[in-house]
């Protein structure tokens, strides 16, 4: 069995291997880490062998000089990370977790807090891709070079080739600790004109809100914001090794009902306790803070759990956002904070998830009404516009979907053209695409 | 250190020229495919707090006749060596081998005689400099005669075996001795089987391996658990070994 990150397992096994050149000929799919939630590093039911790119992890050239640099498809953030932040340089965009793959987040097009600022991984900062087609093809692709097959390949969910080396540029940084604020926030409507003014202020800017809260306090939350400090702010102090621990098995279901995580996010507003805190963090807790607990996917237990997450397009404005947390609550989504973003222009890759808007993102625990619920809120997102993350998906239906992506067909127009009989293909491409299984 | 190793382009060498490499030790690689090589040497140099270049040649386990060429090469390149590894091993089914007996001979060379021709001619360069560690992986496998390991266990037993004559004969000159003996680790070379419980990875290897390295510890059981296994496993009486299929 194999599973995405929501644990919700398929029939299949994860081949590793070293050499993606040779292992990638026959390969159905790829799979880095396995941080996507739902079906899409999961195989079809035909094929269910995906080739895992962990281990094809080498840094194929590094520039002191620029911060530019090459590498295999399998090379981690964490590992990125580990060996170029106290050196003074990070990754243009990070997603909330560093156990990711830069194939994975080329094929997701991850985005982070700075969204507002700096746009996607894939698309707008990746300079070159090294590509095995599904022909057998080796190929070179970026923004300038056989730019269909990169627009698509960003964001399209290991659909378009495998990916074997990844190019971009890591941006010097003025020393490796963030200068953060954070607010408690009483309400929606104040969270997102906060949202707004923090994002102006700040090339780094998240929320948490409490689905949970009804009323004049609903969406109440916490919002941080921060920056990288200068060498002054950090004189010199050295940054420590995060310790983490493990979550050490699957908890019963039961443990995460409405009550206790009605609890957790009460205690995790007013932990907050002053208004305004402000402040140097350490990048791991202040990017990666579910990073510090390993497996913590398995508090969900085994029936596994799924995200939810939407853009909202500003056009539906507050109202919008409003309306979708009432349709929430009313429904029970019972779920720990939800993550709350301000999401800047749309991306050049064709399927990118990130538009300008309001993103929102929840966690969710498998019970009998989840597809039900996942139904309902895309309903509701369709008529605004809206959409979901595929790196998240594991319920949305096909039709649904159709309704949401309006850009879908240019995304088949060059996939046409690339895997004409759509060789390559996941269990989520067979769910939302037709794909045969 | 001035460390060179035959093996480190992928697997647990890999992920131990990595650990030396980024904690600043010289490094020079030693294996069979020039391509392989030089995109190794690269992610060392990368990785090198430095950006020290790191060297390479060409030595294949299975042609002994590279074996002097390519450690000279190495002290050429390094200065003088003070450490050689070898990780550098082959693997397969004790099925496929004995369907096949060619198979079984050639990892039967490659393992056990060609692996001790090659640490001979780096005995031979370590005590020619008053003394210096060589750090040799072979395998629980070679702790006991087991079914699903037979043959290659019997190569790694020889291997480990002489590694020990070794440390008797030559600790007082100034040689260090390190026997690695892994348990099932998910590299390359186990991809195709499935994981059993306590199986490792790589870096945690790597992180054991370079302290045994340090501190010349003669045997090394990586994960640490393995020790314990392995010591139950070589108590187990004979008529249970002839029932389990472990
Ligand atoms: C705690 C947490 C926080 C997160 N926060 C964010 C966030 O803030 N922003 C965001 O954008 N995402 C976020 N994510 C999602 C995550 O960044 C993406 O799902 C990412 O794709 C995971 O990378 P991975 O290496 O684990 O890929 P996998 O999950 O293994 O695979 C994801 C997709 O990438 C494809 N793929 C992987 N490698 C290759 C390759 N070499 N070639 C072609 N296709 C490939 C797979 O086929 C699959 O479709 C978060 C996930 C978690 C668990
Ligand atoms: N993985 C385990 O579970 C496990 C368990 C017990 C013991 N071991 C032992 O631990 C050591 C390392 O294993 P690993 O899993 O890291 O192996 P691996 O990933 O297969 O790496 C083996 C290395 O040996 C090299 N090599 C193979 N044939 C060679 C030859 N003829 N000449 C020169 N180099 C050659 C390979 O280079 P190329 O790829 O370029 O050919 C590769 O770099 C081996 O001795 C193995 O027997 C492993």
């Amino acid at each position: 069995m194999i599973a995405g990150w929501g644990n919700l397992a398929v029939p299949g096994r994860e081949r590793l291997s070293e050499q993606l050149e040779r292992a990638s000929a026959e390969a159905v799919l790829c799979r880095g880490l396995g941080r996507s939630y739902g079906d899409s590093s999961l195989p079809p039911a035909g094929h269910p062998e995906v080739l895992g790119t962990r281990l094809a992890d080498r840094i194929v050239a590094f520039d002191q000089e620029s911060g530019r640099i090459r590498a295999e498809a399998g090379l981690s953030l964490f590992e990125l990370n580990r060996l170029f932040l106290r050196r003074g340089w990070f990754v243009p965009v990070t997603p909330g977790t560093q156990f990711v793959t830069l194939g994975g987040m080329v094929a997701a097009d991850v985005h982070g807090k700075n969204h507002h600022v700096e746009g996607c991984f894939g698309s707008d900062h990746v300079l070159g891709l090294k590509m095995r087609l599904a022909s057998g093809e080796l190929v070179e692709c970026g923004p300038e070079r056989e730019p269909e097959l990169f627009t698509a390949t960003c964001g399209g969910m290991g659909l378009l080739g495998h990916v074997l080396e990844v190019e971009f540029e890591l941006r010097r940084i003025p020393s490796p600790w963030i200068a953060s604020e954070s607010r408690r926030i009483g309400g929606i409507d104040q969270f997102l004109e906060a949202l707004k003014d923090a994002s102006a202020r700040y090339p780094y800017v998240v929320g948490w809100i409490d689905c949970l809260s009804r009323g004049p306090s609903m969406g109440r939350g916490i919002l941080d914001a921060g920056r990288w400090a200068t060498a002054e702010e950090a004189a010199g102090r050295a940054l420590p090794t995060t310790r983490r621990l493990t979550f050490p098995m699957m908890l019963p279901s039961w443990a995460l009902g409405r009550p206790s995580v009605r609890a957790f996010n009460t205690a995790y507003y007013w932990k907050h306790a002053q208004q305004l805190r402000r402040g140097l963090r350490h990048p791991d807790s202040f990017f990666y803070p579910l990073d510090m607990i390993l497996h913590w996917n398995r508090m969900y237990g085994r029936r596994g759990f799924t995200q939810y997450q939407c853009v909202i397009p500003a056009a539906a404005g507050a109202e919008g956002v409003r309306r979708f947390l009432e349709l929430l609550s009313s429904k029970g989504g019972a779920s720990f904070l939800a993550v709350i973003k301000d999401c800047g222009a749309e991306s050049r890759g064709i399927l990118s998830f990130p538009l300008p808007g309001i993103s929102i993102a929840l966690d969710i625990a498998v019970r009998d009404d989840t597809q039900a619920l996942v139904d309902t809120l895309n309903e509701a997102l369709i008529t605004m516009g809206g959409r979901i993350y595929l790196a998240k998906d594991a319920f949305t239906r096909a039709a649904h979907f159709r309704a949401m992506e309006p850009r879908l067909e240019r995304f088949l127009a060059a996939r046409a053209r690339f895997d004409p009989a759509r060789r390559i293909r996941s269990a989520q491409s067979v769910r939302l695409l037709g794909d045969r299984p | 250190m001035r460390v060179t190793i035959l093996g480190g382009t992928h697997g647990m060498g890999r992920a131990l020229a990595r650990r030396l490499a980024e904690r600043g030790d010289q490094v020079f690689l030693l294996g069979i495919e020039p391509e392989e090589l030089a995109r190794s040497a690269a992610d060392l140099q990368a990785r090198s707090p430095t950006q020290a270049a790191v060297g390479a040649a060409l030595c294949d386990l299975a042609d002994p006749s590279t074996f002097a060429p390519a450690l000279a090469a190495a002290a050429a390149a390094l200065g003088e060596i003070e450490c050689v590894i070898v990780t550098a091993a082959i693997f397969a089914t004790q099925e496929a081998m004995e369907a096949d007996v060619t198979r079984a001979e050639a990892l039967l060379r490659l393992d056990f005689t060609n692996t001790v021709v090659f640490c001979e001619h780096a005995r031979g360069l370590l005590l020619g400099r008053g003394g210096g560690t060589l750090c040799v992986f072979s395998s629980v496998a070679g702790d006991r005669g087991r079914k699903p390991v037979i043959l290659y266990g019997a190569a790694k037993a020889g291997l480990s075996a002489y590694l020990e004559g070794l440390d008797h004969k030559f600790h007082a000159q100034g040689l260090r001795v390190v026997c690695v003996k892994p348990g099932f680790v998910k590299t390359g070379m186990t991809a195709g089987l499935r994981p059993p419980p306590f199986a490792g990875e790589p870096e945690a290897v790597a992180r054991q391996v370079a302290r045994a390295i340090d501190r010349g510890t003669p045997v090394v059981y990586t994960p640490g658990i393995w020790r314990w296994v392995m010591l139950a496993i070589r108590w187990l009486p004979r008529f249970v070994m002839r029932k389990i299929g472990f």
